[in-house]
Parts: structure tokens; sequence; C-alpha cells
């Protein structure tokens, strides 16, 4: 194995851990102790935003007024595919309090097969609807009742189509298409007839001839699964205020407002800076909230009406047309020696893409097989458009589907061979510098400390009853890195301002904090953490990929970093020496040469008007380096036989970190990611009738894990540091989501 | 359509607003009142980000009409601290990181408070029934249990 520093810190499941007065896990900075080399990162402090959101105060996009503000509301297709033949506003103008109107005939053309036309025709349709729930029409009045009865007045004239459901239906020769222009790419030579295949990805290594004629065991099974949504408590909104003459102010629940800008910007025609964007408190996203969907129809009702709009999906809207991740059908035929060693795999995964082509099938291949060396393999995959929603992403997106097939077939081999099913994987795990799919070698990594703390754990060899299963399942997800940016300031006072353009939508702002006073060397109660708005920090990609931690975490110490340069030059000023004598530790500077006291930052602060003015600093990077995240998970669950019932009795989750900045969120992610899984497993699923309509648009009847269905869910936090991080932090938001579905399935198998 | 006034309690306080007879009690607080902590996650009934008590009892505000409230004493999140005083379920779930987006935590907090209002031991097979109405996608539920029996520790000591 690769010589890596491993440490692992266990929660209890049982009983909390104290019903002391002072709480179950946060403490003040004063109280708190030093962890390994640092003495913020790994802490637990309560999270900045807390306290807003426990009294009610915090402010989520639809919780905003404003002066004059208009309601809108949408008018979205029944149909599942449709022509639009005409569509009449005259009767809803005519409506008392009726201030605006949008249709198609509003924006500008869109070009067919361009992703940001896509994103533009999905949420403003043009000569026809491709799914139930697309838009029609939008309406802004003076009340929520006047808009939706205004919206109800629109006339709109179809011609009903074919449609297609499945990646069956949508494959069939003579299907019915829905775009006459799709012409199926990562095909050589290029297909000369449109389908509604949106790309075909392939990934081969060896030969797969070979390598199954080396097998002792060859295992190949069919699957699959319905599309599930994100199903955040928060249903999107917006409030656009297009008043100004060359500008829109837009407050906005989003994973990415910098995106929302250059989205809507691009959809509506006009220069990203005439939109500035303002996050609001996002009430949960997972991958939902990384594109847009009301955005562009506020801020041209507003600029119609001349007033402030605010528009809210009901959670029928959410469901109808937002985005759930792909419904699948995926084989997956692995072949293994009888030492359980792989060699080789076949994978064909075909990925329902909604209404627009995507890429989610393509992310599928790459994680299919990614956790195993497979010297011989074959990969394909096929991105698939089908009349529903749009897909978009879904915590690890394609991961989940694609772990279920590898998963489960990995466990059938192991059980045919008689070996235990984490030593099958750990005779198989990638390693460092082993070649990857995705090209570049595989980096330092903690799948097998994951591995081994499950296999370590209390709940692996705890004893089962009857009807009772156990299965283990190993997770895979790539993350990723890129664009951030952080900004510093300091008060006078020597307290902090840490921005980021990242919106926090699980406690990023806590891990902001931490490192920040991990560099700067005060506490991190004396650091008040932001998420600025598009005019006030540096372009910053969306929250997703789980990446912000790592790259805007990044920002932020390198933003510090460029700050105790400016303290250091301070302090040497002061002095009166060379700044060369003076090192920062400790949160002061120290002057080497012994001759002056330590100056701490407040008393530089307070000094800063003299010595060169205010105390700011910023940094921006594009972040290398994520490297990928594992998870591995025990699942003790009960089947009752005569209903099929399953109970969920036991979890142990270990996942790898690299670092945990803020181990009470990190378990959080964790535990999450779990419980969507086990949601995903048993419950969830999007049902379409045979027009198309879907039939359980609501939490009544699609229903998600509420918390008399679950234990408490162990986590195992192992800490295999990143190297390409300042602390080895690596992203932990998505991967937890990857194994339940197979562990669970194995467990009952 | 005229209005109807409606005079009641909210948080302690004498509250009057004027609403529509179809309006939701939720629509009142967070639209005429301008009391936001209370949220919509579904409008109807299954997800309860709206809870509220309603003369003491566990309500999905949504499903109430407003003028129902006529005469009656409502609790919403914004009265759980008394002053700055945090109530020891807000103090734990804080502490206990029971929260990630927050969007649902007002409603945990009010169904939380109306199982220790009644039962002050609860087990944890009883917390995770008690809150069975109340959806979080963040947190896997875990945190969120514990803090609510490390909150009930507390006022029993407190009591």
């Amino acid at each position: 194995m690769t010589t890596t520093e491993k440490k692992t810190s266990k929660q209890g499941s049982s009983k909390p851990a104290s019903a002391k007065k002072s709480g179950v896990g946060a403490e003040p900075a004063s109280a708190r102790s030093a962890k390994g080399q640092y003495k913020y990162v790994g802490t637990r402090p309560v999270r900045p935003d807390g306290l807003d959101k426990v009294t009610g105060r915090a402010r989520f996009a639809a919780d905003l007024v404003l002066p004059g503000m208009l309601h809108g509301h949408v008018l979205r297709s029944p149909h599942a595919h449709a022509r639009i033949v005409s569509i009449d506003t005259s009767a809803a103008l005519a409506m008392p309090g009726v201030k605006a109107v949008v249709t198609r005939d509003d924006f500008p053309d869109a070009v067919p097969g361009n992703p940001v036309s896509d994103v533009a025709c999905n949420l403003m349709a043009r000569d026809r609807v491709r799914y139930e729930g697309q838009v029609v029409a939008a309406v802004a009045a003076t009340t929520r009742r006047q808009a939706r009865a205004a919206a109800a007045a629109i006339e709109v004239e179809y011609e009903v189509l074919p449609h297609v459901l499945t990646v069956d239906e949508a494959m069939a020769a003579g299907a019915p298409l829905l775009h006459e222009g799709m012409f199926t790419r990562g095909v050589e030579p290029a297909p000369t007839q449109p389908s509604n295949v949106a790309m075909r990805s392939y990934f081969e290594a060896g030969s797969l001839d070979t390598g199954f004629a080396a097998a002792d065991v060859v295992v190949e099974r069919e699957f699959t699964t319905k599309p599930v949504h994100q199903g955040y408590i928060e249903p999107h909104a917006v409030v656009a205020d297009s008043t100004q003459e060359d500008r829109s102010v837009v407050w906005c629940s989003s994973q990415g407002h910098f995106r929302v800008q250059q989205q809507t910007a691009k959809m509506l025609g006009w220069e990203p800076s005439q939109i500035k964007v303002l996050p609001a408190e996002i009430g949960g996203g997972f991958g939902g909230k990384t594109t847009i969907y009301l955005e562009p129809l506020a801020v041209l009702l507003s600029r119609k009406a001349n007033r402030p709009v605010k528009m809210v999906m009901t959670r029928d809207e959410v469901f109808r047309a937002t985005g759930p991740t792909p419904g699948t059908r995926i084989k997956v035929k692995l072949g293994a020696r009888r030492d359980g060693s792989l060699v080789a795999g076949k994978a064909w995964l075909a990925y329902e893409n909604g209404a627009f082509g995507g890429f989610w099938a393509m992310l599928g291949a790459w994680c299919v097989f990614a956790p195993y060396r497979i010297p011989n393999y074959q990969i394909e995959a096929y991105d698939v458009v089908v009349n529903k929603p749009v897909n978009i992403a879904y915590r690890a997106p394609s991961a989940p589907m694609a772990a279920f097939a590898t998963e489960t077939v990995l466990d059938e081999i192991a059980v045919e061979l008689g070996i235990d099913p984490i030593e099958i994987r750990l005779r198989n795990a990638i390693k460092e510098g082993d070649p990857t799919v995705l090209g570049p070698p595989c980096p330092r990594i903690g799948l097998e400390e994951t591995l081994r703390a499950i296999r370590d754990c209390p709940q692996y060899r705890a004893p089962l009853g009857p009807n009772q299963g156990r299965g283990v399942a190993t997770g895979y997800w790539f993350n990723i890195g890129e664009q951030s940016s952080a900004t510093v300031h300091l008060n006078e006072n020597g307290t902090a301002i840490v921005l980021t353009g990242s919106p926090d939508i699980g406690g990023s702002r806590a891990s902001m904090a931490l490192m920040a006073a991990e560099e700067l060397g005060i506490d991190d109660e004396r650091i008040k953490p932001g998420v600025a708005d598009t005019d006030s920090v540096g372009y910053t990609d969306t929250t997703e990929g789980s990446r912000t931690t790592y790259a805007t975490g990044w920002a932020v110490v390198e933003a510090c970093r460029a700050m105790v340069v400016k303290l250091r030059e301070r302090a040497a000023k002061m002095w009166g020496v060379d700044v060369a004598e003076v090192e920062w530790r400790d949160g002061a500077a120290h002057h080497t040469k012994g001759a002056n006291d330590p100056l701490p930052l407040a008393k530089i602060t307070a000094k800063a008007k003299s010595t060169g003015g205010p105390l700011a600093a910023s940094a921006s990077l594009n972040a290398r380096g994520a490297g990928p995240g594992f998870s591995t998970q025990v699942f003790d669950l009960e089947l009752d036989p005569e209903t099929g019932l399953v109970k969920i009795l036991r979890v142990t989750t270990a996942q790898d970190a690299g670092r945990a900045i803020h181990p009470s969120y990190v378990e959080g992610q964790m535990q999450g990611g779990v419980v969507q899984g086990i949601g995903w497993a048993l419950n969830e699923e999007y049902i379409h009738n045979r027009k198309g309509v879907m039939e359980n648009a609501g939490f009544l009847d699609y229903r998600i894990p509420v918390a008399s269905d679950l234990p408490m869910i162990d986590t195992l936090i192992v800490e295999v540091p990143n190297p390409a991080h300042p602390y080895g932090v690596r992203g932990v938001g998505e991967v937890g989501i990857v194994p339940p579905i197979p562990a669970i399935a194995n467990a009952i198998a | 359509m005229s209005r109807t006034q409606v005079t009641c309690t909210v948080n302690g306080d004498p509250a009057e607003f004027l609403c529509d007879a179809d309006q939701s009690l939720l629509d009142a607080l967070r639209d005429e009142m301008l009391l936001t902590g209370a949220k919509e996650g579904c409008g109807t009934g299954d997800c309860g980000a709206c809870s509220i008590l309603l003369d003491g009892r566990l309500t999905c505000s949504c499903l109430v009409f407003a003028p129902e409230a006529q005469g009656r004493d409502i609790t919403t999140v914004e009265g759980l601290a008394l002053g700055d005083h945090l109530h020891p379920l807000q103090q734990c779930f804080l502490e206990g990181a029971a929260l990630q987006c927050g969007v649902c935590t007002p409603g945990f907090l009010i169904a939380a408070k109306a199982l220790l209002d009644s039962n002050p031991e609860p087990t944890e097979t009883e917390i995770r029934y008690a809150l069975a109405g109340n959806l979080c996608r963040c947190t896997g539920y875990d945190k969120i249990v514990r803090a609510v029996e490390s909150a009930a520790a507390t006022l029993r000591e407190t009591a």
C-alpha cells in the first residue's frame, strides 16, 4: 500500500455523547484543544450562520419583500410532447392587476443544439414543448392569486406529438424524435440520420477477449433505475428588480450565483455586468440548483412591468419541471480469477437526459469501474433524450447507478468464490499510480483505508438475526476543483471579514472561518465569513462537485497568506526593521532578532491608517488536483418476508475527507448522503403515466426518508491528506450517496 | 373580495391582520405579519417546514385557513427564544450541528418543542416518530435526533 497518514475518528451510535448543559459537541474557541498540528482546523465550533437559522431570521429568497413588488407565475405544458400552434395572452393581460406577460416572443432566438440555447428553451419553450411542466409563458401581477388566475387565462393551442419516456423507447428504431437536429456526438463516422441519442462515450483498455478467457468466474447482470429528485426542501425562488435603466438586481436560491448571472445574461442577450446576483440563503440544492429556471423570467417580467417581481415555485412545479437525476439501463459483466482479482469488465450504460442532451452517461462511464484495477475493459455509454424534465446534477451525478451495477456484480463474484466482500474489494482497489479511465494516473487516495475502516468496525462483526442481512459497497466520485475567489478585510479592532463567491449549502462558511483562523492565527469567532454578490468578489464557479471547501477554501488560504505578507510589512514599518526580520506565527508578528515584543494582529490593525491604510487582500485561483473521494459503507437490514418491507437496522459509513476542517459538517455530509441513497434504494422514483404526465409530484406520493425510517448513521472519517491542498482537504459532499443502493441490494441478496 | 380581520396572539403578543377567506395561515404569517421563519416546502402538509404551535398543538400552518386563527394562540420559531436566551432546543441544534441548509430547522424546532412539552424524557424512537412529519434532506436526521435528546436532558436538569 501507499505510505499514507491514516487517522480515523469515530462517533458512537447508541446515545448522545453527553447530556451536559454545555450541549452535544460545539465548544468556544477558547475551550477547544489543539488537534495535531492545527489549532482551529479540525475543531467543531458553532457555524457562523447558525444563530440566524435557529431563530427564523435567516433570509431565504422567498422571504424577501421589496416595495412595489409583483408576483410572478408560470404557465406550464400539460403535454409530454406537443407543437405550440399559438399562444394568446390578450385575456390574461386584460385582467385586473396583471402588469406583464412574457412568452417565447420576448426572448432572443435560440440556436438548436447549443447548450446555452438548450437551457434557454428549457425555461421558455419555443416551437414545441418536450415534457410535461415545461414553461410556456409567465405572468406578473399585483398578487399571487391574480398571477395564477392570469396564467390560467393564457390560451395555448397545442398539436400533441408522440412521446418517449425511457431509454428503450427513445433508442428504438422509428422512435419519435425530440430534436430533428440531434446527430449523435462521439460516433465516427458522424451519423447521417438524427436520433434521440445525444452522445456516445467509449473507453477501453487491454483486450476483452483475452481478459474474459483468463477468468475463472464471469457474472453479467442488467439493471434499471428510475429518475429521482434531489428533494431539497426549499422550492426555487427569485426576486428580480430590473427597474434601473440598464441593470437588473437578482436575489435567488442558487448553488452558483455567478452562473445565474452568466446564463441569464446569455439567455436574454445582455452583458453579464447588467445583472447583479445576490445569493440568498439556500435551502438545499444537492446539484439541483446548479442551473437557472425562473431567473430570466423574473428579470424580463420586472423589466416589462418596471417593478420588482418575485417568483416562487410550488412543490408540484419543482417535481415536474426541475432536475431529477436520470433513469438508467445498465449492463455490467465482470470476470475474475479464483483469487478474486478482476481480469475483465464490460459495461453498457444508457442514461436518460430528459428533454435536452447532456453528459450524464459519460459521467457514469467515468465512474463505473473507477474504484478497481481492471486490466481489460470496455465501457460504452449513451446519453439519450426522453420526454421528461431535463436532468440536472444530483450529488455525485451518475455515479450511484453505475456503482449499483458494478458493486452488486462484484459481490456476486465474491459469494461465488467464497471471498469476503471487503477482501475482494481490497484485492482490486486502485492505488496511487494506477492508470485511470480519465487518463492521468491515480493520485494519492484513501480507498483502501475506507475499506479497512469498515472491515474493522464493530458493525461488520455484529451478529445478525433471522431475516436480517448485511451488505457492503464502495463508492467513487472524482471531485472537481475549478475557479474560486476570496477576499479578506481586517477591521481596526483586529476582526476579519472573509468573503467568497461560493454559496454555502452545507456549512462551508464554518470551514472558511476555520482555515482563515489557522492562517491568520486569530480565533474563528473573530472572523465573519460571508458569501458576496457578483459585484463584490471575483468570479467563482458554482458550489458543485464537492469543490467548495477544497477550491474556495484554498482561495481563502491564499488570500490570508497575502494578508500575512502585508501584516509583516506593517509590523516591520512599526518597528523600523527589515521585513525579512519579521515572521508571523500565533496571530502575531515576531521580530526574529528579538529586539521587539511580538505585535498581535489587533495592534497592527489599530495602526493601519498610519502604516499604509486599510488592510485587504484577495486571491483567485483555478484549483487543480481535487483528487477522487471514496466511501465504503456497511448496511444491516431486516426484510419482512410477508410484506417485503425493508427496515434499515444499522449503517456505518467510512469516507476519506483528506482533512476534516469541521468534522461535524463532514459527518453531516456523510450522513445526508447515506440517507438520500437509502431513499433512492427503497422509496423514491418518478412515476409517469402513459401520457407522460408525472403522477407523484408531491412529498406524499414521492416519499423521501423520514426520521422514523432510519437508525443513527455511524460515521468514520478517514483522513488521507490530499497533497494538492494546503490542509490536505478532499471534497466530501457527494460520494456518500454512491454506496447505499448497491450495499442495500447486497444485503437483501 | 372583502378581507377578514383576525385577532389572535402571536408569540405572546396581541396581533391583528387582514386576510382572504381562503388564505392559509402560513401565508398570513409570512405575507401579512412578515414572520418568515415558517417556510413553505410543499403547501400540502407533507414536509412540516411550516410547523407552528396552534393553542400549543403542533400544526402545519399551510393546512389552516388564516381566519381560523381568530382568538387562537400561535407560536412560531420567532417565539422560541426568550429575549437573548435561546431555547435549549435552539442551543442544542447549534452545538450539535443539527442543521445544514437550515430551511427545515424552524419546523423541526417547533415539532421538537411540541414533543418535549408533552414528553420530557422521550426515547430515540419516540423522537423519531414525533419528527416523522418533518422532512430534512440534508442531515439524515442523526444529529437532529441527538440534539433533541440533548435538549430534553438540559430541560430536565433545569426543570
